[in-house]
């Protein structure tokens, strides 16, 4: 096994060399995964938060759907947005298929589903403890979106970071959509995929080890921003005493 | 309101790298070409030149030689560097490419475990190998992906007068993916496997492979290089990509080919004129 | 936002059903302007449902809710203190702006709203601390301040106090009066016979879903016409009375003051 040894020295000399070629795939990696769980986010959350507070006929039916939704296989994803971007689909004309706009849109697709699957279960969770009391003030199930949506901030870190975990280390659509191309399209997984097929399991797993230190660094750091629960004050623990009393 | 400028820096990040990502691009073609000429590393060698001499940059899609001339017959690239001949005939024949040129050759060879269970080491007769091969039914990996590797595989077994398909799954496994992970099968079962030598060459993980048998007539590898046809696909970047043919097939692009090694070996011979 | 009242308010044969089961059986009764209503009666007598309906948030099943003032905006001219208010995940400042910005007040006159509602609940000095750190009781005060700066004129009130000690219900108490003196009609549940005295111009007596009583204070607790009523404010258990075994017995509250 001396293949990991040689795998940790390669990640180790990768990361402390900072390679031009290696920080340019990590830059294109995380901005590309970046912009698409943005973009998931101001498309997801409020639709996982409508669907949490809004009755419609076909509600259930979209709830289940879209809990499904996310488990889209990414080469399906990819093969879809390939057909579409291709330059004999629909969209072809536009000329983005082997862009980091067309990986973009792909990992759009694949994290959507998530963001609005996970916000629509906090968001409902917090519309039953809050709904009354919104009510009461006079806000309309409209107003009370943006309302859940900021007061469950805390927990939708959590979906926000699930949904980067998908993008990031996604390889199957960014590999028919982006091509790998180098100096264009090449992220850490398709780099990764590459070396293994150049039979560089070494470099290949060292580039594994920098991609899943990355991932760490960016969940800690939406965790940094997520307090742990509050924890009840001193005087809230006398008041919960002396209600009880 | 830590959250929110968090976030906010975030999105600004985001939208930086995006913006920086975006950054003004030098003129450019799309290049659909195989595994085994951006695995070996050729392309790495040659581009550049031809970049810093026409400032157009190539961005190279490596697949298989059928999705290589999928991708092409979509209009999704401007140039196509593959290696089946027949294949690219028929796409010229059909309209979708003009002006096919031969660009280099090396050659396939077929690499097994150094324990040779078969017997086939040192053999020159690629289909008598296969026959040996079959009779011994050891395993052996296929690329089984359509590509220009897997349809010469399948030549050199209707040369040889077998149908290994009947033993897929048994002895005969195919991998459905690219050269790099058929040999890196094959290396883990201690299989046989045919390969293009420039792939064998740059390939690091071969184990206990080495080549078993080479120099048969029929493992010739020629490569060749046609330029999308513009009238069918007019968004195509036919000046530039006419310039690429130009150059590789050019007295420069030759030499490119020629000097490129590994271990002081050449990889791919250029085209004789 | 209009200035016409929108009192008084007139429930006419109202029934609320859950489940099949009848919880609020034909109640009919009256809010005159100008009042203080205390709801008294044992838990589980629909205090809190026969409250909610008043205020809109349930739909009765029969019977209806009437608003006979000509006020335009019944719903925005009302509001409600939960026994447990939702403290939204921000500051005291912005618990209140919120509620002002939902009904649309404009940003300008915001800031006096608020300074003034939150000094006059006494929790100016919290003006910036995270609403769910607050103390119970302190967070009934801004429970209150929040509804307080939507000036509504009629504020329901869910047993307000309780969960609080007695300081904090003083308080509480304290802040209901001023809120009364500014012109708000007051209709509060408790179960606190102590507090109704000292709060109650009138009384209703609820009792598993019906109305039994509705009284000047002074007549209902000097000689309570309803036999179920006078042993309520003399301090009798209740469930002994009871035939629905539904109820569960021990729980300390039904003891009355």
């Amino acid at each position: 096994m001396t293949e990991f040894s040689e795998a940790f020295a390669a990640a180790f000399s990768l990361l402390i060399s900072l390679d031009p070629d290696l920080a340019e795939i990590v830059l294109l990696s995380l901005s590309v995964s970046l912009v698409a769980v943005f973009i998931a986010i101001v498309v997801g959350m409020p639709l996982g938060a409508a669907l949490a507070v809004f009755n419609f006929r076909g509600r259930r039916l979209a709830v289940v759907g879209l809990s499904s939704l996310m488990g889209l296989p990414p080469v399906v994803v990819g093969l879809i947005v390939y057909m579409l971007l291709s330059r004999s689909g629909p969209l072809g004309v536009l000329g983005l298929l082997f862009t980091p706009t067309a990986m973009i849109i792909a990992q759009v697709i694949l994290v959507v589903p998530i963001i609005a699957a996970l916000t629509r279960q906090v968001v409902e969770e917090l519309w039953g403890e809050y709904q009354e009391q919104l009510r009461s003030l006079g806000a309309t199930p409209r107003q009370a979106l943006p309302t859940l949506l900021w007061d469950g901030r805390f927990s939708l870190i959590t979906a926000m970071l699930a949904g980067f975990g998908r993008a990031i280390a996604e390889v199957g659509a960014v590999m028919i959509v982006g091509g790998n191309i180098d100096h264009a399209t090449r992220v850490m997984t398709t780099a990764i995929a590459l070396e293994v097929s150049k039979g560089d399991l070494a470099l290949a797993l060292g580039l594994g080890i920098v991609l899943i230190l990355i991932s760490i660094s960016v969940n800690a750091l939406g965790h940094l921003i997520k307090p742990s629960e509050v924890k009840p004050t001193y005087q809230n623990r006398v008041a919960v005493n002396e209600g009880m009393r | 309101m830590k959250t929110f400028s968090a976030m906010a820096l975030l999105l600004s990040l985001s939208v930086l790298l995006l913006t920086g990502s975006a950054r003004a691009e030098q003129p450019f073609i799309t290049l659909a070409s195989t595994t085994s000429t951006q695995n070996s590393g050729l392309f790495g060698y040659i581009l550049p030149q031809f970049t810093e001499l026409s400032g157009i940059e190539v961005r190279v899609v490596a697949v298989g030689t059928g999705q290589a001339i999928r991708l092409a017959r979509n209009g999704d690239a401007d140039v196509l560097l593959v290696h089946h001949r027949p294949s690219e005939q028929r796409f010229v024949a059909e309209q979708h490419g003009v002006d096919r040129r031969d660009v280099m050759y090396n050659d396939f060879v077929i690499v097994g475990p150094t324990a040779d269970p078969a017997g086939i080491q040192g053999m020159d007769d690629a289909a008598a190998a296969l026959k040996k091969l079959a009779a011994a039914s050891t395993v052996f990996v296929s690329r089984g992906d359509d590509s220009g590797t897997h349809k010469k595989e399948r030549g050199l077994w209707a040369a040889a007068e077998i149908d290994p398909t009947i033993a897929s799954g048994g002895w005969y496994r195919e991998t459905g993916s690219g050269m790099g992970a058929t040999l890196n099968a094959a290396s883990a079962m201690n299989g046989y496997a045919l390969a293009d030598r420039g792939t064998w060459m740059s390939f690091k993980n071969k184990g206990a492979l080495t080549v078993m048998v080479e120099g048969d007539s029929r493992l010739f590898n020629p490569y060749g290089v046609i330029l999308v046809n513009p009238v069918k696909h007019p968004h195509i970047k036919a000046d530039a990509g006419r310039r690429f043919v130009d150059w590789i097939t050019s007295a420069a692009g030759q030499d490119a080919i020629a000097t490129f090694r590994i271990g002081g070996q050449p990889l791919f011979y250029p085209n004789p004129r | 936002m209009t200035t016409d009242s929108i009192l008084p308010l007139e429930l006419r044969s109202v029934n609320f059903e859950a489940q099949g089961k009848r919880l609020i059986k034909d109640l009919s009764c009256t809010f005159e302007p100008g009042l203080r209503t205390i709801v008294i009666g044992p838990n589980g007598a629909g205090k809190s449902l026969f409250l909610r309906l008043c205020h809109g948030l349930l739909q009765p099943a029969s019977g209806q809710v009437v608003w006979h003032g000509g006020g335009q905006d019944v719903t925005r001219s009302q509001g409600m203190v939960f026994q447990r208010p939702v403290m939204l995940r921000r500051s005291v400042h912005a618990n209140v702006e919120y509620a002002l910005s939902v009904r649309g007040v404009p940003r300008k006159m915001r800031h006096t709203i608020i300074d003034e509602v939150l000094q006059r609940t006494g929790l100016s000095r919290f003006a910036d601390y995270p609403a769910r750190q607050l103390s119970f009781g302190e967070q009934q005060r801004l429970a209150l301040a929040r509804v307080w700066a939507l000036k509504p004129q009629i504020l329901f009130l869910d047993e307000p106090t309780a969960s609080l000690d007695p300081p904090a219900t003083h308080l509480v108490e304290q802040i209901i009066e001023a809120i009364d003196a500014a012109g708000t009609r007051i209709v509060m549940t408790t179960h606190d016979l102590g507090q109704a005295r000292r709060l109650a111009d009138e009384v209703m007596f609820l009792h598993r879903g019906r109305l039994l009583e509705h009284a000047p204070a002074q007549q209902f607790f000097d000689e309570p016409k309803n036999d179920q009523a006078r042993a309520f404010v003399r301090g009798e258990l209740l469930w002994w009375h009871r035939k629905n075994p539904l109820h569960k017995p021990g729980s300390k509250e039904e003891i009355g003051s």
